[in-house]
């Protein structure tokens, strides 16, 4: 009786495990490809061996480099301008009385996670335009030089920070506001009869009580040094501002797609995982030092 | 007393300034859509639309190749929905039952794909010899199933009440009709959640439209707006006649096109968001 009734369950893994087998577990098989000279004709498993030649060809390839600098670049300057917003953001709409304004103010500001690049790209066109871009028009208006936003190296990156905080600083901010809601209100309460007031307050109960959310989503970050998205810098990008726009992801796409060039960007996806974990271990490494409980002690539940 | 109601008037007004920071983009861009040429060549045009007109759309809803990928588009988010709603509950429920032999094992090699993966060419290279390309299945099938929202959904799962399940097996009922017939009905908040983060990633394909869709009636509309944002305006206006030039400039098509993508979101979002806050802060807590 108790295994007719666990068969079915087991019938309706079927689909999902077969589904990470093909599309998550297969792709490992093709890391291969990193360490011989892959022939798209006889497939991997026939391809030779050429040991680290395809690394050694990466590392001396010097727009593989400016990938690297580039993503790293735009990484760090997110996480010191846009790590510490939605922290920001959260503790101050926590401060706000009126319910209804808050969840206004919440719901707008999640609002842009769901709307693609392509259609921010479409909006940052629409302001930073040459001759009709609103910005523009306004400078001109003002006697001031027009500024090609998307055709400079500093404006671009400019551009790259704020889009990125428009889309993702509310959605960001849903986990600080969650953890907010679980501190307990006794605290507030008892540290007013002590004479606290809102700065001491959010310096001694609140932050305290979301450090273990900060630290982790740091962390999470901080292993993501490597990783960029694909979509945002390849809409905003373009020949203009090569030099700051072209990221691993980009470059992935352009040499392994584009040209081809299947052996050298499977090595470069390998390096970029590699640095990536070694990044994760270490800031974990350093949040336990620090007394925090890091991420590998979560188990799976 | 006076210190605190600054501090609170000035954030009501921060606050309230963000919001403008975050919905003025779309506001103006759809009044660019509505606004006439003349208006937006003078850069008159702010807030709402200056002597409105609907030229820029009637000329969308004239191009093929745009209502093509419209309703493609379409077409893919709802195939696109139904699959991965379907697969990612029929492994949760399994998954969510502690008692289940190998549940651990399994647990494990899922999350663990969220750590590493082949990366974008071995992915791409079997996606290919699958002989997907330039299909549906492209779009659909490599990423069906959302690892952060399968775990969402297992954790859901796993509050349900026992009783009635206990109370249902006695009677006979097997794990699949426990599923259809109790687990499914109970767990409206949760699927909602997943018909919606689904549906926008399905709307918003763009990245895998882009490698691996050659022919242009696949396009997404995400690919199609791309084109028109870029290069495409021009040509669409130089096959327009000589009469619609003098009203239509490519802003107010280009805002058109970014309002025709961006609306079907814009209306569902307010029935949405009831539902995905609930289910993100479950997950982000608990995974």
């Amino acid at each position: 009786m108790k295994r007719k009734t666990e068969a079915d369950l087991y019938l309706m893994l079927i689909p999902g495990i077969t589904f990470y087998f093909i599309f998550k577990y297969i792709p490992l098989y093709g890391i291969l490809m990193a360490f011989k000279d892959y022939n798209f004709m006889i497939g991997v498993f026939k391809s030779p061996w050429v040991g680290l030649d395809v690394f050694k060809e990466v590392f001396r390839d010097s727009e593989f480099w400016r990938a690297l600098t580039n993503t790293i670049r735009l990484n760090v300057l997110s996480l010191c301008i846009t790590f510490p917003l939605p922290i920001l953001f959260a503790l101050l709409l926590n401060e706000i009385n009126n319910e209804v304004y808050k969840k206004t103010i919440q719901s707008i500001s999640y609002l842009p996670h769901f709307i693609s690049w392509v259609i921010l790209y479409g909006l940052i066109l629409s302001f930073t335009a040459k001759e009709t871009g609103l910005i523009n028009v306004f400078l001109r208006k003002i006697g001031a030089k027009e500024i090609a936003f998307l055709g400079n190296e500093f404006w671009w990156t400019v551009v790259y920070i704020l889009s990125g905080i428009w889309k993702d600083m509310g959605w960001a901010a849903i986990i600080y506001l969650a953890a907010l809601s679980t501190i307990d209100p006794a605290l507030y309460e008892a540290a007013s009869i002590d004479g606290a007031n809102r700065l001491h307050k959010m310096w001694y109960i609140t932050l305290p009580g979301i450090k273990g959310t900060i630290v982790v989503i740091l962390i999470l970050q901080i292993g993501k040094i490597m990783t960029i998205g694909f979509e945002q810098p390849y809409l905003l990008g373009n020949a203009l501002v090569a030099r700051v726009s072209t990221v691993l992801s980009t470059f992935i796409y352009e040499r392994g797609l584009l040209q081809a060039q299947f052996s050298f960007t499977t090595a470069v996806g390998l390096i970029q995982s590699i640095v990536n974990f070694v990044f994760l271990l270490g800031a974990d490494y350093v949040a336990r030092f620090l007394g925090e409980k890091g991420i590998f002690m979560r188990d799976v539940k | 007393m006076k210190r605190t109601s600054l501090f609170i008037f000035m954030n009501n007004l921060l606050m309230a300034l963000l919001c403008g920071f975050f919905l003025y983009p779309l506001i103006y861009t759809i009044a660019m859509s509505l606004s006439s040429a003349k208006a937006i060549l003078e850069g008159r045009v702010y807030l709402l639309p200056v002597d409105p007109t609907l030229e820029a759309y009637k000329m969308l809803f004239k191009d093929k190749s745009i209502m093509n990928a419209f309703l493609f588009t379409a077409r893919l988010t709802l195939f696109g929905v139904f699959s991965s709603v379907s697969m990612t509950v029929l492994m949760a429920y399994p998954l969510s039952k502690q008692g289940l032999k190998g549940r651990n094992i399994i647990l494990r090699c899922i999350v663990a794909t969220m750590y590493f993966s082949g990366g974008l060419i071995p992915t791409y290279l079997l996606v290919k010899r699958l002989g997907l390309t330039n299909t549906m299945g492209a779009l659909i099938l490599p990423s069906v199933i959302d690892t952060f929202l399968l775990i969402i959904t297992i954790s859901y799962f796993r509050e349900l009440p026992v009783e009635i399940e206990e109370s249902a097996k006695l009677d006979g009922c097997s794990n699949i009709n426990y599923l259809i017939r109790f687990a499914i009905p109970l767990s409206v908040a949760v699927i909602a959640t997943l018909v919606i983060f689904y549906a926008v990633a399905y709307w918003n394909t763009f990245f895998s439209a882009l490698i691996y869709m050659q022919s242009p009636n696949k396009y997404t509309l995400q690919i199609k707006l791309y084109q028109v944002l870029n290069v495409f305006s021009d040509a669409m206006l130089n096959q327009a006649n000589t009469e619609a030039i003098s009203r239509v400039v490519p802003e107010n098509l280009k805002g058109a096109t970014v309002t025709l993508t961006v609306l079907p979101i814009l209306v569902v979002y307010p029935a949405m968001q009831r539902y995905f806050i609930k289910g993100v802060t479950l997950g982000a807590l608990k995974g």
